[in-house]
């Protein structure tokens, strides 16, 4: 099929980028005026693109669910962004950034496009620079650099705990500019509920006003899809309430490829579940673990009491607490990888030794880092004799100047000091590095529609690193698509307006209004909710952190069972001319519904254990993640025919020209 | 713990709306505010009643979705928090809490307590930016160094999320605090001064278009704003329009 | 936009609030040292020296323009302060059912219109009292030559008298005693209010400012209000 190729272009690594740009067919600015472009989702990629599109020329629509661009859940990441940019002078470079983003994705990724990554990497510094975004600076006036998630150079931008919200406001800023110049209209409030192929292009797209509920029909030369991952699909996640898949499983179905959906990222310093009524989890930043050490009792009895609110965990000695990561990882202790650590913790829930209410949370400690600050503190001020009390308030002052914030948060959500009593954690979903499948220009298997960000599969393969997701999502945005749409569209200079009063526009609205008024007139006993959670507990459970061929089986039948008894059952108060979040929430969950089972079922297929996906069966002795490079070394791209299950696999066979395929090991 | 809510509803921007009042029952003392309302609106369903539309997305406090006026306060009696982050342990056994949209001519209502905040993103848009296309071979980011304490404060008016309760606190709904985060987030820096005094004009010209009340300097924003943007930023914006006019 | 935009814009009204508010300020303190004179013990000299620095106040072409700016910026004031009042309500055309101010701003930061309103209110018996006599020929048949030989008006007499007056006396200290209090009120916000609407703001002065402010809207209003009483009280009767 000539739509499922790479399209990667040849030659050496290091010119593939240069040569594509110089290769690629360009639209004549006096073109772009009359082409049409629709990006669906204002994030750091959406928002980028958009803004870029609109500068060359392009008439861009955007589209977002949020009142607002500003929104999107860009903003909510915290720790920052890397680039190659080797301002420390540490021996970092775009070849390094390229192989930690391959290595740390456990070799599941695209090499040209990684490579392209590194690349453009410090391009987005400068540009974000220049659109005053406001990063962290030494007192120079240079730039400051931190090191993050386990690699050996400082190439981390960031600004404060806040570097998501502070990048996409530049983003922002950018398409504020091209509005006020009219090169970009926005349709916020406004959702995509399917995209319109005419002879095969992606043409435009069926969206729905959120206010009023009315159907529109908005066509383009081509449409971008940028609307994020789908972690929702686990109900409990660290993703914002509206993140959904529908606008990428919409393009799913209608022909673009969806690749390694089980891919997904299990963050492992979240603040634990605290009861059924949980709708939302809040991550904790990974920094946490550079002093916290994790533990959980090492007696059952121990464990059981602290549930019941009989023991206290600072009652406990040292001999009474299983430093489980320390004592399976020697060598990284508690910063072994982010797949590693929340499987350990999940493996001591499971075993009976979780220590909140539900059971399913660790101690992350910092009674150890408080007392070894605070000898530190001592000695620097020549302190004779220091009582406990003495160090100990030191080594407090100590943390609280490095993690004051994050402790505070922890305050206000769990209501206990961290200073005083240990800290409780718990994995959760974070990061989808599945998605909607590309080639090399960003393409997805329909020709015209594109996809970026999280919502395309390319750059992370089995596991992302720290810091790679606003990276990406920019690169994508700023400095890929804006080229490589260019090679699609200049086939279309003498296309015209694409006109929405065709027959592929009306069925299109059709069958959107179809569901719509299916889920409307269900009149069920049951909320959307009710659906989501439970899905959420079937993902969680069976195709969460370890996964067994059994459990993806009965997850599998199970979710096929809750979709089927969603349709019968699902209750959906009002009409759906009017503003209604339970009508939008039903579409988006009947979606995970389908994506959930197709998501099983890419975990059953792969029979290997890698970055975020580990299966059971395939471990070493240790209990380690065990890859199978010879029979899985490719991305699973699934074509959509009808309903997940008869999903066809097709497979982008990875090639590794300039790096050697290595085991990950933290012994 | 059992509640009282008062909680406006109005079927949409036409209706007229008025207070309705619903009883929650085991609520606990861990949720957040929304997930009481979350809980509130199950209850709804089930009774065949339509739930109540509020805004939300993110729930950790940074998207500046969430906006409910709670006892009289925007975002309710703790401070430095969103309505997301507020905890029902806040709040006693038995009270009565009454929750309203955020009340402005600029922020119309929508649906219950969903309002519409364009009038933010109007602002923005009138000049809230850094005129830099995208090329990929702007200066290299090192070559503007910024002082610290300009960064810094740059960096503090920017983590302004535009959820809009400075103007739900102020008597006189202005939105002063709000354009002046988003005038001073630039004008503080070197890239962002070339075009501060058109930036400052045509933003302050699109908040008065959009009906804000004006600036009196009670400083209730800043005491409300979740992010606790300082009143200095107004003051900076007095300064650079005043500047920006006579010239 | 330039030139409509510091007569028309939001922040204009600001701009001038706080030019007419601050300059009222310095008045006051002008005022003041006027006033002080009337504690003086009651005699001849005290008399003449009163009235030669009223027939000053009214006749020197310098305090003259002076004045005329006072009454423009006290009208200015006034109706700047209406129409930012008549702004602001439309601002919020549907209130809030329960709206709790108290928990994150001070009274009198809320309530300038109305301690404006008793202000103007004050000014204009005030001026009726004393000004209008002086200026429109009320005080005609006190005309009198002093020591120095001048001829002035007997604005003291009559100053005196009115809060010596055994019936109605009190009850016009104490009608501008509550006129001082709102003064000080509309001081306590208005002084630093006026800084921080022309752009002064800094963390390091601000505290100045501030105290300064206070000072200020305590030690001017009450100077002023304990002449009437004084002047009641104390002072020998004439």
């Amino acid at each position: 099929m000539g739509i499922f190729e790479s399209n990667a272009p040849k030659g050496p690594l290091a010119e593939k980028w240069v040569n594509h740009k110089n290769d690629i067919n360009l639209v004549n600015p006096a073109n772009k005026r009359n082409i049409d472009v629709i990006v669906v989702g204002t994030g750091l990629a959406g928002g980028s693109a958009a803004a870029t599109l609109a500068e060359l020329g392009y008439n861009v629509k955007t589209f977002c669910y949020q009142d607002s661009p500003r929104r999107a859940h860009s903003i909510a990441a915290q720790g920052g962004i890397n680039a190659a940019k080797n301002y420390q002078g540490d021996g970092d470079s775009v070849y390094r950034l390229f192989y930690d983003t391959i290595k740390g994705g456990d070799y599941r990724s695209r090499e040209s496009n990684v490579y392209r990554l590194a690349e453009v990497s410090g391009n987005i510094i400068d540009q974000c620079v220049a659109q005053g975004v406001p990063f962290a600076r030494e007192y120079g006036g240079l730039l400051d650099n931190r090191s993050f998630g386990g690699v050996l150079v400082s190439r981390t931008f960031y600004a404060k705990g806040q570097t998501g919200q502070q990048l996409l406001l530049g983003a922002y800023s950018a398409m504020n500019r091209q509005i006020n110049r009219g090169k970009i209209q926005t349709f916020n409030r406004h959702e995509m509920l399917d995209v319109v192929k005419v002879n095969g292009k992606a043409r435009g797209i069926i969206a729905r006003d959120l206010v009023t509920g009315k159907l529109e029909r908005h066509s383009a030369h081509a449409v971008v899809i940028a609307s994020g991952g789908y972690g929702n699909v686990f109900f409990l996640s660290t993703n914002a309430m509206g993140s959904n898949v529908t606008a990428s499983w919409k393009i799913h179905k209608k022909g673009a490829y969806f690749a390694n959906p089980c891919f997904t990222q299990i963050h492992p310093t979240c603040i634990p579940v605290s009861g059924d009524h949980q709708s939302k989890l809040t991550l904790m930043s990974e920094s946490l673990r550079n002093d916290g050490r994790i533990w959980v009792p090492k007696k059952k009895e121990d464990a059981e009491a602290i549930r019941a609110g009989k023991k206290k965990p600072t009652e406990l000695s040292e001999e009474e607490r299983d430093y489980y990561l320390e004592r399976r990882y020697p060598a990284f202790g508690n910063l072994v990888p982010r797949d590693v650590a929340s499987r350990a913790a999940k493996e001591r829930c499971d075993a009976g030794f979780g220590v909140n209410k539900t059971g399913e949370a660790v101690y992350l400690d910092f009674s150890s880092a408080i007392m070894r600050y605070g000898k530190e503190a001592a000695t620097t001020r020549k302190l004779d004799n220091p009582s406990d009390a003495d160090i100990k308030k030191l080594g407090k002052e100590v943390v609280e100047a490095k993690y004051g914030n994050l402790f505070q948060m922890y305050e206000k959500i769990v209501d206990q000091n961290p200073y005083e009593t240990p800290m409780m954690i718990y994995p959760a979903v974070h990061y989808t590095m599945g998605g909607v499948w590309v080639d090399y220009n960003l393409q997805t298997t329909i020709p015209g529609c594109f996809a970026i960000g999280e919502a395309n599969f390319s750059d992370h393969g089995a596991n992302r690193l720290g810091a790679s997701a606003l990276m990406q999502g920019l690169a994508d945005g700023y400095f890929v698509l804006p080229y490589t749409i260019g090679h699609a569209l200049s086939e279309d200079i003498r296309t015209g307006k694409i006109p929405t009063d065709t027959p592929e526009f009306e069925a299109a609205e059709n069958e959107v209004r179809a569901q719509l008024e299916k889920l409307i007139n269900t009149k069920g006993t049951k909320s959307v909710d009710h659906f989501h959670k439970i899905l959420g507990k079937i993902m969680w459970n069976k195709v969460g952190m370890a996964r067994n061929a059994t459990g993806l089986k009965e997850a599998i039948s199970e979710i096929q069972a809750l979709r089927e008894e969603f349709w019968k059952d699902v209750r959906v108060p009002g009409t759906a001319n009017e503003m209604n979040a339970e009508l939008e929430k039903a579409g988006r969950v009947a979606d995970f519904l389908e994506l959930g089972e197709l998501f099983a079922k890419d975990a059953l297929h792969r029979e290997e254990s890698c970055g975020g996906h580990f299966r059971e069966e395939h471990q070493t002795e240790e209990g380690e993640a065990l890859r199978d490079d010879e029979n899985f070394m490719y991305v699973a791209a699934w074509e959509y025919t009808g309903k997940p299950a008869d999903a066809i696999l097709h497979k982008e066979e990875l090639d590794y020209e300039d790096i050697e395929v290595k085991t990950r090991s933290y012994k | 713990m059992n509640l009282t809510l008062k909680i406006w509803r109005q079927k949409n921007a036409e209706a007229k709306g008025k207070m309705t009042t619903y009883q929650v029952s085991d609520i606990s003392t861990d949720m957040s505010f929304l997930e009481m309302m979350d809980v509130l609106n199950e209850q709804l369903i089930a009774k065949g009643e339509e739930p109540v539309a509020f805004d939300h997305d993110c729930r950790e406090g940074i998207c500046g979705s969430c906006n409910l006026q709670i006892n009289g306060e925007p975002h309710g009696p703790d401070r430095g928090v969103t309505t997301c982050q507020l905890h029902m342990r806040k709040f006693k056994d038995g009270d009565t809490i009454v929750i309203e949209p955020f009340r402005a001519k600029a922020f119309p209502v929508i649906k219950d307590l969903v309002v519409d905040r364009t009038s933010f993103d109007r602002i923005q848009q009138a000049g809230g930016y850094i005129s830099v296309n995208t090329s990929g071979n702007t200066q290299d980011a090192n070559s503007i160094p910024v002082d610290k304490e300009s960064a810094d404060m740059s960096f503090y008016a920017a983590t302004c999320i535009g959820c809009g309760a400075c103007v739900a606190a102020c008597k006189n709904a202005s939105a002063m605090l709000f354009t002046s985060a988003k005038v001073s987030q630039f004008s503080l820096l070197p890239q962002g001064e070339v075009e501060a005094d058109r930036r400052v004009l045509a933003m302050v010209e699109q908040m008065d278009k959009e009906g804000f009340g004006n600036c009196t300097n009670t400083g209730a924003c800043e005491i409300e704003c979740p992010k606790g943007i300082s009143l200095e930023n107004i003051a900076r914006m007095n300064r650079d329009y005043l500047k920006a006019s006579v010239k | 936009m330039a030139k409509s935009a510091l007569l028309k814009s939001s922040l204009a009204k600001k701009y001038w609030m706080a030019f007419t508010g601050l300059f009222l300020c310095l008045f006051l303190v002008g005022h003041l040292f006027g006033n002080l004179q009337l504690l003086l013990p009651v005699s001849e000299m005290a008399k003449d020296q009163f009235n030669e620095y009223a027939l000053f106040m009214t006749t020197n072409p310098a305090v003259k323009v002076l004045s005329y700016v006072t009454y423009i910026s006290i009208i200015f004031h006034a109706i700047d302060g209406l129409l930012l009042t008549i702004h602001n309500r439309k601002a919020r055309p549907q209130g809030y059912v329960n709206f709790k101010p108290s928990t994150n701003s001070k009274w009198s930061s809320r309530n300038m219109g109305i301690l404006g309103t008793v202000i103007l209110a004050f000014i204009v018996i005030h001026m009726s009292m004393f000004w209008a006599e002086m200026k429109f020929g009320g005080l005609d048949d006190t005309l009198y030559t002093t020591a120095n030989g001048e001829e002035v008006k007997d604005l003291y007499t009559l100053t005196i008298k009115t809060f010596q007056d055994a019936q109605y006396g009190l009850l016009w200290a104490i009608a501008y005693g509550v006129a001082m209090l709102a003064i000080g009120f509309h001081l306590s916000h208005g002084f630093a209010s006026g800084f921080q609407s022309l752009g002064v703001n800094h963390p390091k002065y601000n505290g100045f400012i501030r105290k300064t402010g206070y000072a200020f809207a305590v030690l001017v209003p009450l100077a002023f209000a304990v002449i009437p009483f004084y002047i009641h009280f104390v002072l020998e009767k004439i």
